[in-house]
Formats: structure tokens, sequence, C-alpha cells
């Protein structure tokens, strides 16, 4: 079995505010294998950013902290390097880009000067080949006339060009893992497909390792092999990008798959979860989503009351089944594990390669919980084209 | 673009009424030859070197009850034309109708009345409430200056909207950072519903929510619609949403409408060459995607300097590819995206008229290639 590139093991990542410590990361495993595209699904809050800054070590501390967990990439902890050698792992080894290119670019450098830095930062090579590399990462990125936008400013670009010049600056350093936090979401329709058809190509010739962090389900089914929803800080469900799709286990997930409106959906009333996103600093007790679950408040309507709860959800009484909260009526056979709290669910493999944390997906009380870890790739990839019929439409094709 | 042939009055589109009750005769609003021009102002004088032609030349109809959804790119005008119906930026040229009365022309107190039927939801639920006044009196607001009630009756009218937009009528007495995106933005819709709008410009009101959320917005905004027979020019970037939601859709470009149809037309059988790149570069969620996606290249150029001709043509894939089939006298060589390539000289070169492109009524594109 292959290596992973990166493993995530139980990171834990507190934040000490004047009113307490937040724990906006709790107990995330994870593994990357080289060329692997590893998606990070949530909504706002869910703590998918603050994983990705915490692999690299970026996150502001204080108030920021990694409590504990392990970042290993080839086998080296990151968690414990010297931040010496951290530094020459950013950029080199793991590269990010954001979602907001312009805050990420210095506006008083010209981009070739930017990009030359990281090149002599990390690599041995003369000033003059340094922007020979430059020139040629901009070139990569399908930017048109690179030896003379090298001379240019952030400010003088578009947004889908200043997210090609991050990029170009991420990869000028060959790094192996390209960490790209909500990379398009800025972006129009268009420039999107441009950009991420731009990763892809990237990725296939240079078998580099995406952990792509976003919101936006459409972009994870069509680019993701590997995916981890995440909900309230911690990993609630992943799967390969197929299996997730056609059998999501948890009630987030679902919730979340039915809420997206789809081409083609007319005039259906949309699904919704009820509900906001919990804050972390006043997360719910027992599963975090309890207060917003329709499977748990259905089984509540037909079992026996003895095994219910009335719960507050967002200014509603509603009730739940008491397994859900921090009252578990039943104890779970396995003791909780670090990170989870009393009557939290924690990820088990229900299927073979599915994870899932929700006390009411079958077979969960049986399943084993494993580290999970996928060296899946997706089968189909998405296709792009530059014609056209003349028809005017698009060529339907069935893979 | 003055010398564009304009479109002309144009027909209501004829949609499925099956099972309403919104009256076919009469359409709620109508926009004709609508421009909205932004001064480029150099030099120490301010002198007027050029103009953004923000929006220009569109027509639009909005039957009573029903949704437009306007789509497109960022700065392709879309907002622009929201607020301009509304008469929150001054229009350049052209006429809006509201129930046959030129809104342009009203003045004075007949304004003031006008404006009660006519509302906007914004995109950015924090930014439009004013973080100094409780959520009572942003709401409550409106029905004291239109002098629909005032005190307790105010109160209770305050109230009874909370509650409809799912919020606890207790909260009016709180600020808006007590609250989250989402309950911030059913605030917006009472206080656009307080005094009772037959029209309401929904303005990307869900882009800046969480998925999870946006369903329950969207909802609530088709569930007002149905209860109060309100009319919406919702305007949005993302394409299933529009669908979704709108009964008719105009898709916009460079300030032009480059197609218009009925929902269900528009995204069973897009003719415009842009409309149909735009609903290939949607993702869809599912992994194994069934349709090809057109990339494509090159990004919208600067309204300030729009191309000549059709907006569209350097980076329309269409143009390019008729080009191949075509007479070389008929193609011209152009420069785009780094690229050079041959494309129809007529596309480069003439604006195409919006005209009908199916065998439905009301379904119009404006291009010289597709059929």
């Amino acid at each position: 079995m292959a290596q992973p590139l990166l493993e995530v093991r139980n990171l834990n990542v507190g934040f000490d505010m004047p009113r307490g410590q937040i724990r906006p990361v709790r107990d995330v495993s994870f593994s990357i294998f080289p060329g692997q595209t590893f998606a990070l699904v949530g909504e706002s809050g869910c703590g998918k950013s603050v994983t990705a800054l915490s692999i690299l070590r970026l996150i502001p501390s204080p108030p920021g902290r990694i409590l504990s967990g392990e970042v290993l990439l080839d086998g080296h902890d990151l968690v414990r390097l010297p931040e010496k050698q951290m530094r020459s792992v950013r950029g080199k080894d793991i590269a990010m880009i954001f979602q907001e290119p312009m805050t990420s670019l210095n506006p008083v450098f010209t981009i070739g000067d930017q990009i030359v830095e990281a090149v002599l930062l990390h690599q041995k090579v003369p000033s003059r080949q340094a922007w020979e590399i430059a020139e040629q990462s901009l070139r990569d990125v399908g930017i048109a006339d690179p030896a003379r936008r090298l001379h240019e400013y952030p400010h003088q670009m578009s947004g889908g060009m200043r997210q090609r010049v991050m990029i170009a600056m991420a990869l000028s350093c060959q790094p192996r893992l390209l960490i790209a936090d909500e990379p398009t979401t800025a972006l129009d329709v268009t420039i999107q497909a441009q950009i991420l058809e731009l990763l892809r190509r990237l990725q296939r010739q240079r078998n580099m390792a995406i952990l792509l962090i976003t919101h936006d389900l459409g972009v994870v089914a069509e680019n993701a092999d590997v995916v981890a929803v995440m909900y309230a800080s911690r990993v609630v469900e992943m799967a390969p990008v197929e299996e997730l799709f056609d059998h999501p286990l948890h009630p987030y997930t679902q919730g979340l798959l039915n809420s997206v409106p789809r081409l083609g959906a007319r005039g259906q009333r949309l699904a919704a979860i009820p509900g906001a996103v919990p804050n972390p600093a006043r997360f719910p007790a027992g599963c975090k989503f309890h207060p917003r679950c329709e499977h748990t408040r259905k089984l509540a309507t037909t079992a026996d009351p003895a095994q219910t709860l009335l719960v507050d959800a967002s200014g509603e009484k509603r009730s739940v089944m008491a397994r859900c909260t921090d009252r578990p009526l039943q104890p779970s056979s396995v003791p909780p594990r670090p990170g989870t709290t009393s009557g939290e669910p924690d990820l088990r493999q229900v299927r073979p390669n599915h994870w899932a944390s929700c006390h009411f997906v079958e077979g969960y009380e049986q399943a084993p919980a494993t580290v999970p870890r996928l060296d899946h790739r997706r089968q189909v990839v998405a296709a792009a084209v530059e014609e056209f019929n003349l028809l005017g439409t698009a060529p339907e094709v069935l893979p | 673009m003055s010398n564009a042939p304009s479109p002309g009055p144009i027909a209501p589109t004829p949609l499925d009424y099956a099972g309403s009750t919104v009256p076919r005769d009469g359409l709620l609003l109508q926009v004709r030859n609508l421009r909205t021009y932004f001064p480029i102002r150099r030099g120490v004088l301010s002198r007027t070197v050029g103009y953004v032609k923000a929006v220009d030349d569109v027509s639009l109809d909005i039957a009573p009850g029903k949704t437009l959804g306007l789509v497109g790119e960022s700065g392709c005008g879309k907002t622009t034309v929201g607020r301009t119906i509304l008469r929150l930026i001054p229009a350049t040229a052209g006429t809006v109708l509201y129930r046959g009365r030129d809104v342009f022309a009203t003045r004075g107190e007949e304004m003031r009345r006008l404006r009660q039927h006519m509302q906007i939801i914004f995109q950015d639920p924090v930014g439009s409430l004013n973080p100094r006044m409780t959520v009572g009196n942003i709401i409550g607001e409106p029905i004291q200056v239109h002098g629909i009630a005032k005190g307790s009756q105010r109160d209770d009218l305050v109230a009874s909207l909370l509650s409809r937009v799912g919020l606890d009528p207790s909260y009016a007495l709180r600020y808006p950072h007590e609250f989250s995106g989402g309950q911030r933005q059913r605030i917006g819709i009472a206080r656009a519903l307080a005094l009772n709008p037959d029209f309401i410009v929904c303005d990307e009101p869900v882009s800046a929510l969480d998925v999870s959320i946006q369903s329950q917005i969207l909802n609530l905004l088709a569930d007002l619609q149905n209860e109060r027979k309100i009319a919406y020019l919702f305007i949005a970037h993302n394409l299933a949403v529009v669908e979704h939601f709108s009964h008719d859709v105009a898709v916009m470009y460079l300030g032009h409408i480059v197609e218009r149809a009925s929902a269900r037309d528009l995204y069973a059988n897009p003719k415009h060459p842009y409309t149909v790149s735009l609903l290939s570069a949607v993702p869809e969620p599912d992994p194994r995607p069934r349709r090809m996606r057109i990339v494509l290249k090159g990004e919208v150029p600067s309204p300030a300097n729009p191309p000549t001709g059709c907006p569209f043509h350097p980076r329309c894939p269409l143009a390019r590819q008729a080009a191949k089939e075509a007479n070389a006298a008929d193609t011209v060589e152009i420069t785009s995206a780094g690229e050079r390539f041959r494309i129809l000289a007529r596309c480069q070169q003439q604006m195409p008229p919006l005209e009908q492109k199916q065998a439905e009524a009301g379904h119009v594109a404006a291009c010289w290639v597709a059929k």
C-alpha cells in the first residue's frame, strides 16, 4: 500500500479567548496521498480553514495553539519541527493559495519580485535563473505575454488573473502538496471553470496532491477524489467522492446535498436544514448537529418517550433522541475518544471505505473506530472542450 | 451603441399560468431601452472623457406575482439595472412603466407613494442594516414614514412581520449584530415587506449565506410570493438558484441583454453561446458529470472600453468556429487572451439584434451565428 504524503492524526486546535477556550478543530484525522485531491467541505465556522492553517502552523498564536495531534509529512511530524525548518517546508513542500488573491499579494511589489523572492528563498539558483523560473511559472498557468506581466503590479490585473499569479507563485517551487482554501469562491463561474481546469492539468503533470477546502459541493463533486465533511469542528463523514454522493450517511451531509439547488430541478421546493451553524463558543452538547437534525427528530416521534428529550433548537422546542444529546440513556459500549464530549458520536467505519459519526447510521454501534485512510482516485474526470456545435448547444456526452 | 437596432416593444412572454390566480392581462413592470451611463472623469477639471455604459439598451417585462431572473457575471450591469428601476441611480435614457405609469416622470408625493410598492433586498445582510437601530425600528421606520401605523399598532405590525419571516417577535428590541447572516437577511426581508409591496428587487439575496441557510431564505421568498403575489426581479450569478426560482430569465453581458426567455426554455434550449458556456460552467453536485464543459478563454472586458460589434466576440467559441466554415473574406483576425485567431467579421463589426431564435414566442437572443 502506498504511503500517504500527509497524515493528520487526532489534530486538536484551541483558541484562548477572554471567555474561555474555544475548539475550532477537534480530533481531526485524515491522509492525503501523492497526486490525490482531498476535499474538506463545510460551512463557515466548521473549522476547515483552521485545519489547513494548522498544517502549515500558520494559525495566529496567541490566541491559537495546537493542543495535541500530529501532522506527518513523509512521516516527519511538522507540529514538533523547529520554526526555522518549518519555514523551509512552507512554500517548498507545501504551498497554499487563498480565497482572496488581492489580499495575499503585496500591492507595492511587482508580481515578478514576489515570485522571484519565493524562488530564491527555496532554490539555490542565481537571480537571472530565478526570473526565468518565474516567467515559466506564469506561462504554466496560462498567462499570456509572461515576460511583460512579471513587471506589473497586482492592481493591474483582474481577479482571475491574480488567482493565476497566486497559483504560479505557489507552484514555482514544485510543492508536493497544494492547499487551496476556497480558490474559486471569489471568482465568476466562467473564470472558476478556467482555474479548476488549470489546477487539474497542473496536478496531472506534477503528481501533486491538493487539499481542496470549499463549501461548494459542485466543486467537490467534480474535482475531489476523497471527501471529508466537517461540521462544528469535527469530521462527521469521510468517503471516496462517488461513495459520498451516492450514499451520504450522516444527516448533515444528506441535508447539505438536498439543499443545493441543481440545474434542471425547476420549481421543486428546496430542502432546507433548519436553524443555523453553531458558534464555536456555544456548541450544543452531545452530537453537535442534534438541534438541526431531521433524522433524530423523526426517530423521536415514534420512539419510546423515555428515550427522547425536549431540547431548545434555535428558539424552538423540539423532541430528539436522548442518545444524541449529552444525556445518553444507553451509554455507548465504546468509551468516547479524546476530543469528543459525552454522548458525542465519534467517527466510525460503518461501511467499507466509509466513515460517519452518527448514532443512528445503520451498524454504527458495532462499527470500529478506525483511522480513516483512503488512497482512492476518482473514476470520472470532468471533460472540458472548447468546441461548440453550430446548433449552439453543448454536446451531450455520457461517459 | 446608439445606432444599435432597438429591440422595440416586446410581447409578454407566454408562461404556463395553469393553476395560477395571477391575472394574465397587464404587466406590472415594463422596462424599455434602459440606459445607465457613468461618466469617466479625468484631469484637474474633472472633464468627462467617456462613459461606462453599465446598462445599455435593456428592455424587460415583469408580470404581477412572477419572478424575472437576471443573471450575468460581475460587472455585467445586473445590479445597476435593479437600482436604476427603483431610481436609486438616475437613468441616462429609457423608460420604466409601473402599472403603466412612468416611474422616471413621477415626482414628489406621488413618487413617495410609488416607492411603497417597489422595495429592495440587498446582498450584504450586514451592511444594509443600520447597526445603531433596533430591529423593531429598522422594520417599523418605513411603516411610520409612510403613515401606515404608529405606536402600538406599528409594533403589532412589526411583530407580525417578524414572525412571518421566521423570527421571534421579541427580537424587535435587539440590534442587528446579535443575529447570524441568515437571520439578518430575514430582517431585511421583513423590512422590504413592511409596506406591502408588489414588486421587490432581490439583489443577490442568498450569495453571502451558507448553503444550508440559502435554501431557507429561498423557500421563504417563494412562500411570500405565493401568499402576497409579489413580483421579483431576482438578480443573481448562481444559475441553478435562478433556474429554481424564476419564471422568466434574462442573461446580461457587458450591459446588454444577450438572451431572454421563459426559464424552462432558456435552460432546456439555450441559444446564445454565452448562455451555453455559462450553463456548462456551473459545477454539478454529481461526481459523474454528464455534460461537457465549455471553458471560455479570456475574461469579461472592461465596460469602459467594450469591444466593437457583439460584446462577446473576443471570447466567443461560436464566432471562431463559424469562421472556419465561412469565406475568408467574411472573417477577420483578432487577438484575444494572448491568441490570434479568425472570427466572423460581422460579429466584430455589428451589434446583433435581440431576435427570436426559438419556436416559442418570447425566446430571443442576440447572436449572428446561433440559429
